[in-house]
């Protein structure tokens, strides 16, 4: 009696286990065969392998060498950061107001700001594009920065709300007594307390903006303008039906290190700030 | 000074704060906005925007020699609303059990849970550009990983065509989409799993209650409201899909999405009023069904209160 209900436990222990592993596989795999492709170079780039047999950087030095892929790469560090430096002031102080003070009018702000996070982006792409031809913006980062907030300013003003509201009103009430006024109060009382949500929320900005194509292909038209999706989406060979994929895998796994170290060592982080911008909505 | 007059000036301090958000937005969002839907009354041509004539509805449908013309008319644009359905319909599905599975396995206690959640977080944070890019080249016909895998265990006898059959080009589109995005939904219905009160699983095991019908009884109704969320972001999320349909069969018309579609008409052939009515047209779908969310969340929410 005792050893089969220890044989079932065990077999269910190895099914679950199995399980997990099948999860971890499922998720990991087309990544690690892009690194493992990224290291193949000539011939053996055809020849299907699972796990290492050599590894040679040819594919990494020809992305950089006579490609601007340098360049597309800084584009999009300072589109990202720019980005996620505008969204984070004009969030901070909306966020403020919406969490902290009671007006008419709030509730339905509230839901206006969301709702343009569900716009289409195609939906403004032509509108759009007429205002950046207007700001004489076509084919400049700062045209791309300024689209972006189209996702990362609603998103931010979001989540930190969602993170203001749970600060302490005695703290802001003491400030108040202290005849603090209310940018005091943001940058100097509620700035240094909410350093964990604004790391959270501009790393998820970040992201987003890192992540962007439709505009960055559409805003743009030079090769030392473009970022990264874009550059790694237009790579090609030297006919139509030879695809350098040594070359396109090396490239993504240079665009996607970054991404993923930094999800790793923000996993909680990011794990809350989903939630904040989704869940609690 | 006195405590309402405090409270006025606060209001008004309020918009002061708010100000440059909307500002913003209203040069990001709203007037972009209000200018495609005009653009899609007109025959405006990207080469020159100012030229741009009203035509009143002839974008979206009009008749001529007894034929109609216009969007509404379009096959090709009605193939592309079928395949963003579908697409929608099947990979949120898919994602919504798949997470379920990853969730529920992420929520037991295990040695070596922070590195399988940090494992699953891997596809989500790699761009889509490159995940469109890493799978086509497994979904290669010929030198692809996933052709090999599949008939070294006997299931095909000769390498599929992923991305370029017209059958099977939707299939790779989803499994992508499923891959890449599963990992959200996941995330989002493991956090509602951990918000639930611990007391009634223990006693529905003292009861000696079947883990699955516990399942069905306890678990599944109390994260209902977070299930339903998460499908709604990631439905609205599915019905503008363009990145990884753009990169992975680039323009075939048996998978091409509204926003695909759009985008070519805008671009690609340089006519800005029918691909605005494109845009209109997916603009209208998404906003009815935010609509719909909004309302019927707001409802949730009062009943919950």
């Amino acid at each position: 009696m005792r050893q089969t209900v220890d044989a079932k436990q065990l077999l269910r222990k190895t099914a679950f286990y199995l399980l997990v592993a099948a999860i971890v596989v499922f998720s990991v795999f087309p990544f690690y065969y892009a690194i493992l492709t990224s290291f193949k170079s000539g011939s053996e780039l055809f020849v299907v392998d699972y796990w290492p047999t050599s590894v040679q950087w040819a594919n990494y030095i020809s992305v950089f060498k006579g490609t601007a892929f340098g360049e597309n790469i800084l584009n999009s560090v300072m589109v990202s950061s720019a980005v996620v430096l505008v969204s984070l002031m004009l969030g901070l102080t909306a966020a403020f107001a919406l969490a902290r003070i009671d007006f008419r009018g709030r509730g339905l702000m509230l839901i206006a700001i969301l709702s343009v996070s569900m716009f289409p982006q195609v939906a403004v792409l032509s509108g759009l594009f007429e205002v950046i031809r207007g700001l004489g913006l076509y084919n400049n980062l700062l045209g791309l920065v300024l689209a972006y907030l189209i996702f990362t300013l609603p998103f931010t003003v979001w989540v930190l709300t969602t993170f203001m509201k749970q600060m302490p009103k005695e703290v802001e009430e003491a400030a108040i007594l202290d005849g603090a006024s209310n940018l005091t109060i943001i940058f100097r009382v509620f700035l240094p307390m909410m350093w964990p949500a604004l790391v959270t929320t501009g790393l998820l900005a970040f992201i987003a903006a890192w992540n962007e194509f439709l505009f960055a292909l559409t805003f743009t038209l030079t090769d030392g303008q473009r970022t990264v999706p874009v550059a790694v989406a237009l790579i090609s060979g030297s006919s139509q039906h030879e695809l350098p994929w040594g070359v396109i895998m090396a490239a993504s796994v240079i665009v996607t290190v970054p991404l993923v170290a930094l999800v790793l060592v923000f996993q909680r982080r990011i794990v809350s700030g989903l939630t904040a911008g989704a869940v609690k909505g | 000074m006195s405590q309402s007059s405090r409270q006025r000036q606060r209001a008004r301090s309020a918009w002061l704060f708010l100000a440059p958000m909307i500002c913003t937005l209203l040069l990001v969002a709203g007037w972009p906005l209000l200018r495609t839907i005009w653009f899609s009354f007109t025959d405006a041509s990207l080469s020159d925007l100012n030229a741009a004539e009203f035509i009143g509805w002839g974008n979206y449908l009009y008749k001529e020699d007894g034929e109609w013309y216009g969007l509404l008319a379009d096959a090709v644009w009605w193939k592309s609303v079928w395949n963003t359905l579908t697409f929608t319909l099947i990979s949120v599905s898919l994602e919504l059990v798949l997470g379920m599975i990853v969730a529920l396995a992420l929520n037991v206690n295990f040695a070596g849970r922070g590195l399988v959640r940090a494992a699953v977080l891997i596809p989500w944070a790699i761009p889509t550009i490159v995940s469109a890019k890493m799978w086509s080249w497994m979904l290669h016909d010929q030198f692809g990983i996933l052709n090999d895998m599949l008939m070294g265990v006997g299931l095909i006898s000769a390498p599929l065509a992923w991305t370029a059959d017209a059958d099977l080009s939707m299939v790779a589109v989803i499994m992508v989409d499923v891959w890449k995005t599963t990992p959200f939904m996941a995330l989002l219905m493991l956090a509602a799993l951990q918000m639930l009160p611990k007391d009634c699983y223990e006693a529905a095991k003292v009861d000696g209650i079947h883990p699955v019908r516990v399942f069905f009884r306890v678990t599944l109704p109390l994260i209902m409201p977070a299930v339903l969320v998460a499908v709604v972001f990631r439905a609205l999320d599915a019905l503008r899909i363009f990145d990884l349909i753009y990169v992975l069969t680039s323009n075939s018309e048996d998978t091409m999405s509204m926003s695909v579609f759009a985008r070519q008409q805008l671009v690609d052939f340089q006519d800005v009023g029918y691909g605005s009515a494109a845009s209109t047209a997916l603009f209208l779908v998404i906003a009815l069904l935010t609509l719909a969310y909004l309302y019927l969340g707001r409802k949730h929410m009062r009943v919950g209160d």
